[in-house]
Parts: C-alpha cells; sequence; structure tokens
C-alpha cells in the first residue's frame, strides 16, 4: 500500500507527482493548470494560499504568524500583484500556549499593517494533541490572499525570454540554516536569522512592464525556482557562483552541515527577471531599500543550452538541478 | 581515486574533471561510510526500528537507504519512531527523556565520526545511562585502501587522502601505502593542488611518504586524543564492505568492558536473507570499477527520490553526486 511519506513534502519530484497525480488530475481548470505562485482571476485579481507549519513557532528573525502572513503577500507579489486583503485559518493542538497564540496573533498583525494588508477573515479549530514523535503541541497556520494586479503588467514563470537579466535581491539560505539551527540548537555562535520578510514593497519600488519574471525562492531554494522558471518559459538559465550572496556565517554553517545553500530555503528574497535594457535600472531601485542593499545580477537567460547551469568559482560549467529527496527537517 | 564522498561531491560540484587533462581521470572510492555499509546492517537496523518501545536514532542519510524490503523512512511512515540526530549526544537526552524506551544509534561513519559516539558510549557509561545501545557498523579507512592497492581488478595511480579521517588517523596511518597519496581540503582550489601534487609524485616516480594539502587541519601525528577514545571503547575487527567484501581489521567492534551497548547483543538481532538490490552496481562503483553512469540503473530505475542502491542516497554517495551535478 502507498502511504505518504516526509519526502513527498520536500518540493522535489515525488512532491510534484502527487500535485500531477492526484490534484490536478480531478481539479484542472485553465487558471490552475498555470501553475504559478498565485492564480490570475477575473482579468486583475491575484489568489493564493500557503499552509505554515514551521517548528519551532519562534525563530530568530521571526515566528509562525510573522511567516504565515509574509509567505502569501510574497506569493501576490510574485505575480506583481498588490497584496490586499487575507484570510487566516489556525489549526491548534490542545495545551497550546495562550500566551504564545496571542504574541503570534500581534506578529501578524504588525507584519499584515506594515505590508499594508487587511486580515478580513478566518477560522480556528482545535484537535486533540497528536503526540507522536514532537513533543510540544503544535499550531498549523494558512493563510489566502488577494491582491491586484496593476494595469499592463504580466508576471509569469512562464515570461522569462533569452537574453533577460537575472536580478536576485539579496543573501541566500539565512531562513532555511536559521530554522535548523533553532530547532537543532547547534549553537552556531554567528549571527543567524530568517530572512522573513515581505516582498511587495521592494517589487513595488521596480514593477514594469518590463519585469517578466518574478519568484520567491522558498522551498528548495533559489536552484528549484531557477529550474521551474527554465521548464516554464522554455530557456537555459546560467548563473554565477561568485556573484551569490551568502552570508559567510551561513556559508559556514552550510559547509558544516554538507548542505549547498543553492537549495536552501529562504522566506524574504526574490529573483527577477527583466529586460536587458531595464537592468541597471531595477537593479538600482532595489538596492536603495533596506532589504535590497544586497541585490545583484547573478546571470542570464540564455537560448542555447537546455537547463540551469552554474559557472563555478574555478571556471567550469555544471548543470544545477532541482533537490531530490530532501532530508532536512521541514522548514518553512 | 578521491577516497572520501565530500571530495566525490566537490569535485562533481565544482566540474573538475572537466578542467582536467584526458589522462588524468578521477575514480571515486570507498569513502562513502552509509555507502559501504552492508545490506544486514541497513536491515537490522530497521528490524530494531520496529519493535515497540525502541527509538532508532540516525544521521541523516541512513534514513532513507533500501533494506532488502523496506528502508527506515518508510518504516517511519508506517508509525515506527526514527529520529535523525545531528550529534549522537543527542541520543542522550532522549534516553533520560524517555527512559521508558530503548534509544538505539545506527553507528555508520569512519573515524571522523566513531571517536564522537565511543565519546557518547562513555559519557552514558558514567552517568548509568542504561537505555542506549549502538549498531557498531563502523569502518577504518587505512585498511581498505591496501585492499583497494592490493585487489588486480583496480587500478589505481595515486590517491587524493580523505582530509577529515586524516585529521584524526594523522598522515602517518597510510605509511603502508606504495603509490603516492596526498591528503586534501575540501575547497575547489584544495583539490586541484592535491592533484597536482599526486601529478608531480607519479612523473618523478618519487616513493616519498604521504604529503599533506591540508595542512591548517592535518598534523602527521593525527589527534591522539580522539584516537584514545575510539580505542578505549571499540577494537578493530574484520568487516564487511557493500561490494568490496570482508577486509581484515577493517571495523569497529564493542570491547568487552562495554558490551553492554552493543544494541545487535542487547536485542539479539538476527538478519537472514539480506539481499543486495537487484541490478546496483553500488559495490562496482566503490571499488572503482565502474563509474556512475556505467551502471544501468543509473538515472532511470535508481534516482534520488526513487533510490535503488544507497550511492544515490547518500549526499557523499558518487551516484548522488555525478547524478546532481553532472558527469564533469
Amino acid at each position: 500500500m502507498a502511504i505518504i511519506e516526509l519526502s513527498h513534502g520536500s518540493g522535489g519530484n515525488k512532491a510534484r507527482n502527487i500535485i500531477k497525480d492526484i490534484f490536478i488530475s480531478r481539479f484542472s481548470n485553465p487558471i490552475l493548470n498555470i501553475l504559478d505562485d498565485s492564480a490570475c482571476i477575473e482579468g486583475d485579481l491575484a489568489f493564493t494560499t500557503d499552509s505554515f507549519v514551521v517548528e519551532p513557532v519562534f525563530f530568530p528573525g521571526g515566528d509562525i504568524g510573522k511567516l504565515s502572513v509574509c509567505g502569501t503577500v510574497n506569493d501576490l507579489a510574485m505575480k506583481g500583484a498588490t497584496p490586499l486583503y487575507l484570510s487566516a485559518s489556525f489549526i491548534i493542538e490542545e495545551g497550546f500556549e495562550m500566551e504564545a497564540l496571542a504574541r503570534i496573533a500581534s506578529s501578524m498583525a504588525k507584519t499584515a499593517k506594515e505590508a499594508g494588508v487587511l486580515i478580513v477573515t478566518g477560522d480556528t479549530k482545535v484537535v486533540d494533541r497528536r503526540g507522536g514523535l514532537k513533543p510540544a503541541p503544535q499550531i498549523y497556520i494558512t493563510t489566502a490572499g488577494i491582491g491586484k494586479i496593476p494595469k499592463g503588467i504580466d508576471v509569469s514563470s512562464k515570461n522569462a525570454s533569452p537574453g533577460d537579466a537575472i536580478v536576485l535581491s539579496g543573501t541566500i539560505a539565512d531562513h532555511g540554516i536559521s530554522i535548523m539551527n533553532a530547532r537543532n540548537d547547534f549553537g552556531f555562535k554567528g549571527d543567524l536569522k530568517s530572512d522573513c520578510a515581505c516582498l511587495n514593497g521592494m517589487v513595488e519600488a521596480f514593477l514594469s512592464k518590463d519585469v517578466r519574471v518574478l519568484r520567491d525562492p522558498t522551498r528548495g531554494g533559489l536552484a528549484a525556482s531557477l529550474n521551474e522558471i527554465a521548464e516554464a518559459s522554455k530557456v537555459s538559465i546560467v548563473i554565477d557562483e561568485e556573484k551569490i550572496p551568502v552570508l559567510p556565517q551561513v556559508k559556514a554553517a552550510c559547509s558544516l552541515l554538507g548542505l549547498d545553500p543553492l537549495h536552501v530555503a529562504n522566506e524574504g528574497k526574490f529573483v527577477a527577471f527583466v529586460r536587458p535594457s531595464y537592468k541597471n535600472k531595477a537593479l538600482k531601485a532595489i538596492k536603495s531599500l533596506r532589504l535590497g542593499k544586497n541585490a545583484t545580477i547573478i546571470g542570464t537567460a540564455e537560448r542555447s543550452l537546455s537547463g540551469v547551469f552554474i559557472r563555478t568559482k574555478v571556471g567550469s560549467l555544471r548543470p544545477l538541478g532541482m533537490l531530490e529527496g530532501e532530508q532536512l527537517p521541514r522548514i518553512c | 581515486m578521491e577516497v572520501c564522498g565530500t571530495h566525490t561531491v566537490a569535485i562533481s560540484k565544482n566540474g573538475l574533471r572537466s578542467l582536467l587533462p584526458p589522462n588524468i581521470r578521477l575514480i571515486s572510492g570507498p569513502g562513502c561510510p552509509v555507502c559501504v555499509t552492508p545490506q544486514a546492517e541497513i536491515d537490522a537496523s530497521i528490524e530494531l526500528a520496529r519493535r515497540p518501545g525502541t527509538i532508532i536514532t540516525t544521521f541523516g542519510d541512513m534514513i532513507r537507504v533500501p533494506g532488502t524490503r523496506t528502508s527506515l523512512e518508510k518504516e517511519k511512515a508506517e508509525g515506527s519512531d526514527v529520529r535523525v540526530v545531528y550529534s549522537p549526544l543527542d541520543c542522550l537526552d532522549i534516553a533520560k527523556k524517555e527512559p521508558g524506551k530503548e534509544i538505539v544509534f545506527i553507528g555508520v561513519g569512519f573515524e571522523t565520526t566513531s571517536p564522537a559516539i565511543a565519546g557518547t558510549v562513555l559519557k552514558a557509561k558514567k552517568e548509568k545511562v542504561k537505555n542506549f545501545s549502538v549498531i557498531p557498523a563502523f569502518k577504518l579507512i587505512p585498511p581498505a585502501l591496501k585492499a583497494i592497492t592490493e585487489a588486480k581488478d583496480i587500478k589505481v595511480d595515486g590517491f587524493i587522502l580523505p582530509g577529515h579521517v586524516s585529521a584524526i588517523i594523522g598522515a602517518d596511518a597510510y605509511s603502508f601505502l606504495k603509490i603516492p597519496g596526498v591528503i586534501a581540503g575540501f575547497e575547489a582550489e584544495d583539490i586541484l593542488e592535491a592533484i597536482g601534487m599526486i601529478v608531480k609524485l607519479i612523473v618523478a616516480r618519487s616513493r616519498v611518504p604521504v604529503q599533506i594539502q591540508y595542512r591548517s587541519v592535518v598534523r602527521p601525528e593525527g589527534n591522539p586524543a580522539a584516537i584514545k577514545v575510539l580505542y578505549e571503547v571499540f577494537e578493530p575487527s574484520d568487516s564487511n564492505w557493500r561490494g568490496i567484501g570482508t577486509i581484515k581489521g577493517s571495523g569497529l567492534v564493542f570491547r568487552d568492558k562495554y558490551r553492554e551497548f552493543d544494541a545487535l547483543k542487547k536485542f539479539d538481532v538476527n538478519i537472514q536473507n539480506a539481499k543486495e538490490p537487484a541490478g546496483c552496481s553500488c559495490g562496482s562503483i566503490l571499488k572503482g570499477t565502474k563509474t556512475p553512469p556505467e551502471c544501468k540503473l543509473f538515472g532511470k530505475k535508481c534516482t534520488p527520490e526513487y533510490p535503488v542502491g544507497p550511492c544515490m542516497v547518500s549526499s557523499e554517495g558518487a551516484c548522488s553526486a555525478y547524478y546532481k551535478y553532472g558527469n564533469n
């Protein structure tokens, strides 16, 4: 009997197969089948949903509440939409501390206010404590969101075109490594903090008709996002290893744990594919903001090769695949 | 031959094969601990995971390795308590928190990891932790290299020797080697420098002792304190390596004084009919007589998501590295 294993949720091919075989085959419709971060409905509305199961609930740089608002706001922003309204549903195990729930709600309220969205509907369910492998009672949050896409904006993973410049908004792997450190108490001394942040402000600062693709590289990291874009747009992508910013403390932790930062999750970064003529203007606008100060152009979309490639610091070119069969604890 | 799996990954990840002239061929060796663990020991851990009241603790890679019939990952989804730990000391915390359960650690690894596990056993003994034990599946690198240099079907001209293992055992532990060997670090430039050093030794037909490229970390004498802890708890024994077979003195077993921590004896695990997966070339790949793309299952029936053999599961496995980063 086939059963769900943790690796079915890791964002690799196993997860994609479930989505395809179990869900798309039954739910299929032209809006869903595009499979972008948000669905585009009624012409100019973006609509999306996401669930959050992060553990620990509070971590350096954020908490499950902040994450649940940022995650959905970012899914809308990655469609070029201005996020407007969110829903929030809570599944809470009995025994969860009331004070912790209040802190989570406060964090959601603060994050929503900063992002300019209203939480307008919600639901609460309390369930038996499942116990099992997790010693403490858990909380799971699902948010959904609606945003409005400005006139003339058409941002989609399928829009990348050969020649496009690829802008990365900052350092990678901060979130995944911080969560692992918080969860396992590795005791890494460096300043490891999740990058969890709403990206809509930054996107608004440079959004134009010359922006073709926006993607926030969460689960599966930058490598997964670039592969999905290459596949959806039928282009190849070449990025430069030396251009990709990684904080020294994150790099050290990755090397100790045997992880490749390119496959580690982010919660406050995006990659943008922009027309070559617009790249300098876009980069300047992003870099002028606090969250975008480490932004850089990491590569280009190309026609000649097939897939995603990385030019290593020693000058060789190697394929950059998706992470498959992830070993890491769940981090988003 | 790069002995160590972490070198294999670094070579693939940095595309170093594509930078080398055609007369230098890099062969991946037996230095992936998960990969060389034979099927019987994997089956034993799965068998223990099924017993009620048992918590299996392991380093991450092991959880997905297919046993003869199932894997720890599948057992976990079916309800077994299998936990990934990052330090063996975590097992003692779990043991103290759950005194009614038996904590069994899957002791896989080379000289890099085994001293920490020996240290954990010493601590357990001192603190009288009774519900903790270890499946001893440790391996030693020097006897395996000796076996490779003596095997007739394997032709190696020089060794890129493991950096971390050598930090423990020291360069002097390779004094038996009759072909050039250089202990290398893990950055692309470290490995290229080591290859350059090996080539110079080959060209000069030099019989100098093993050289150290990874000078910031490795000393000729290694880390005597770690070695002392290791051999306080364990003693060498003949050990079975996947694909290679039994190598004299290449494994570790508990000394009598610590045998209460030997999970295989404590729980009387008897594994029969352990079978290597049909068609899997992991054995030949670990010996260096085949490269991953030469296996007929590679990338077809065997992928990181649906692995047939351990070399495709482990992040240090040659098949996983070739699959992920390509044959360059």
